[in-house]
C-alpha cells in the first residue's frame, strides 16, 4: 500500500519552477532517502508532503488524503505524518516534557496521566529522561533533535519526514541522531522520508534512494545498486564530490 | 495650590476614578480588539487579512478627538450612549489599532519555524497562535505594550471634550469656577504622573530584565 504518492506533480514560486513533473511512490513502512545537490527541491518535496508547502499540479497522495486539492483539511494529514527539521524547531515558550505532551494532549485528547508515562518513555528512549523540565534554548543541539524525534513519535504517526536533520549539528552530536533514526528505520510499520547528506546512514538504512536536481527527480534506485552503480551522470558525480 | 486641593477633593477624586475606570476598560477592550485584529492581519485567509489591514489603517490615522466626537455626537443620535462612555470607546478603538501593529510585529518576529514545528505536531493554525506563537510574540513586545498602556492613560483626557467626568474635565470646571487656571491643571498634571511614573518604571524593569535573559 502506498503511504506516499507523487502523480505528475508541480510547484511554483511565482515564476520559479520548483518541482517538475514529480513521480514517487514510497510504500508503508519503506524508509526512502533523497539526496541531491543544494538547491535541488529536496526539502521542498519534503515540506510537500505535510502541507507545508503548496503543490499546485497534479496529484499527492498522503495516507489516502490528496494534499494537492486545496479543500483537504492538512490537519488530518499531519496528525499521522510528522516532521523533524533541521533547526529543531522545538516550542521555545515549553518545557521539553511539555513539548512532548502538547499536541497529543489538544489534538489527540490523550488522557494526560498515560500523556506523560508515553512522553517519559520516549525521553528515555531518546537518552534525555533528565532533561524533562528543561527549557529548549538550555541544550545542545544534539540533544534538541532528539526531543524533537520524540516529539514527533509522541503523536504515533505512520511516516516520518526527516528535513536534513542532522546538518546543524556539531560532529560529535551527529550519531546520537543518527542511532536513533535507525531503530525507528528498523520498526517495518514506519514509513521514512529523509532528507540528508549523511551517506552512511543512507547505505546502511535506506530501501531506496532518490537522486534529485534542479527539481527534477533523475533516479530511484534500490540503495546498493545507486551506490554501486548510478546511472545517471550527475548522481555519479555528485557521488564522486562527497568524501565517503 | 493645597487650599485649592482641599476645597475641591471631591471633584479631583471623582475625576481620579474616572481617569482610572476608563483607562482600565479601555486597556482591557483594546488589548483584545488589538490581538484579534493582529491576528486577522497574518492568517492565512485573504479576506481577513484585507479587513485587518483596513480596521488599523483607518483608525490609527483618524485625530483620537474626532473618533470620540463621533461616537459623542454621531452614534448618541442611534443609541443613547453617555460622554464616559463615548471616550472610552473612542479610546479602546484607536488604541487597539497601534496595538494590533505591535502584537503582529511579536509574531512576525517569532521564528517562522515555531508555527511550522506545531503544524507538522498535527495543531491547527489557532493552536499553533495560542500555545506557541502568542505566548513568545507576547513577551517580545511587553515594552512597546508597555508605552502604548502610557498614551493610553494620557489620552483618556479626551473624555473631557465630551463630558467624561474624567480628571481633565474636572480640571476644566474648577477653573472656570474659580478663575484659577494654574492650580488645577497642575494638581490634574500630578495625579496623571501618579498613573504614568510607576508604570513607567514598571516597563523599565521589565526592559533590563528581559535583556538580561537575552
Amino acid at each position: 500500500m502506498s503511504m506516499i504518492e507523487f502523480k505528475d506533480v508541480e510547484k511554483y514560486y511565482g515564476d520559479f519552477h520548483a518541482l517538475k513533473d514529480i513521480n514517487l511512490d514510497v510504500e508503508a513502512g519503506e524508509t526512502v532517502v533523497l539526496l541531491g545537490p543544494s538547491g535541488s527541491g529536496k526539502s521542498t518535496l519534503i515540506r510537500t508532503v505535510n502541507g507545508l508547502e503548496p503543490v499546485q499540479e497534479g496529484q499527492l497522495i498522503v495516507n489516502g488524503q490528496d494534499l494537492a486539492n486545496p479543500q483537504t483539511d492538512m490537519n488530518r494529514t499531519r496528525k499521522n505524518v510528522g516532521m523533524v527539521f533541521q533547526h529543531f524547531n522545538l516550542y521555545a515558550n515549553k518545557t521539553v516534557l511539555e513539548n512532548i505532551m502538547l499536541a497529543p494532549r489538544l489534538v489527540l485528547k490523550r488522557d494526560e496521566a498515560e500523556n506523560k508515562k508515553i512522553a517519559m518513555e520516549l525521553l528515555e528512549r531518546v537518552g534525555l529522561a533528565d532533561k524533562a523540565d528543561k527549557m529548549p534554548s538550555t541544550l545542545s543541539g544534539g540533544q534538541q533533535q532528539r526531543i524533537a524525534i520524540a516529539r514527533s513519535l509522541a503523536m504515533k504517526p505512520k511516516a516520518l519526514l526527516f528535513d536534513e536533520p542532522t546538518s546543524a549539528l556539531d560532529p560529535e552530536m551527529v550519531n546520537d541522531v543518527l542511532k536513533i533514526m535507525r531503530e525507528i528505520a528498523a520498526d517495518s510499520s514506519m514509513t521514512m522520508l529523509v532528507v540528508t547528506h549523511e551517506m552512511g546512514f543512507a547505505k546502511q538504512v535506506a530501501d531506496r534512494v532518490i537522486f534529485m536536481a534542479d527539481g527534477q527527480i533523475l533516479e530511484d534506485s534500490p540503495t546498493e545498486e545507486f551506490f554501486a552503480n548510478p546511472k545517471e551522470p550527475r548522481a555519479r558525480q555528485f557521488l564522486s564530490q562527497i568524501i565517503h | 495650590m493645597l487650599s485649592l486641593f482641599q476645597t475641591h477633593a471631591h471633584d479631583f477624586l471623582t475625576g481620579f476614578g474616572w481617569t482610572i475606570a476608563s483607562s482600565v476598560l479601555a486597556l482591557i477592550g483594546s488589548l483584545i480588539l488589538g490581538t484579534v485584529f493582529a491576528l486577522m492581519e497574518v492568517v492565512p485567509n485573504k479576506a481577513a487579512n484585507i479587513i485587518g489591514r483596513i480596521y488599523i489603517e483607518v483608525l490609527r490615522n483618524i485625530p483620537l478627538l474626532v473618533i470620540t466626537m463621533f461616537f459623542y455626537v454621531v452614534i448618541a443620535n442611534v443609541v443613547k450612549i453617555s460622554g464616559f462612555a463615548a471616550g472610552t470607546l473612542g479610546l479602546t478603538l484607536y488604541t487597539s489599532a497601534f496595538i494590533a501593529e505591535t502584537v503582529r510585529a511579536g509574531i512576525n518576529a517569532v521564528p517562522n519555524g515555531q508555527l511550522e514545528g506545531a503544524l507538522s505536531n498535527g495543531l491547527s493554525w489557532w493552536q499553533g497562535m495560542r500555545y506557541v506563537v502568542l505566548p513568545q510574540a507576547f513577551k517580545l513586545v511587553i515594552p512597546p505594550l508597555g508605552n502604548q498602556f502610557i498614551n493610553l492613560i494620557k489620552n483618556s483626557s479626551v473624555l473631557a471634550f465630551v463630558a467624561g467626568m474624567d480628571l481633565m474635565y474636572q480640571a476644566n470646571m474648577i477653573s472656570q469656577e474659580t478663575f484659577d487656571t494654574f492650580g488645577p491643571f497642575i494638581i490634574v498634571a500630578i495625579f496623571y504622573l501618579i498613573l504614568t511614573m510607576p508604570m513607567s518604571y514598571y516597563m523599565r524593569y521589565l526592559e533590563n530584565k528581559l535583556n538580561k535573559e537575552g
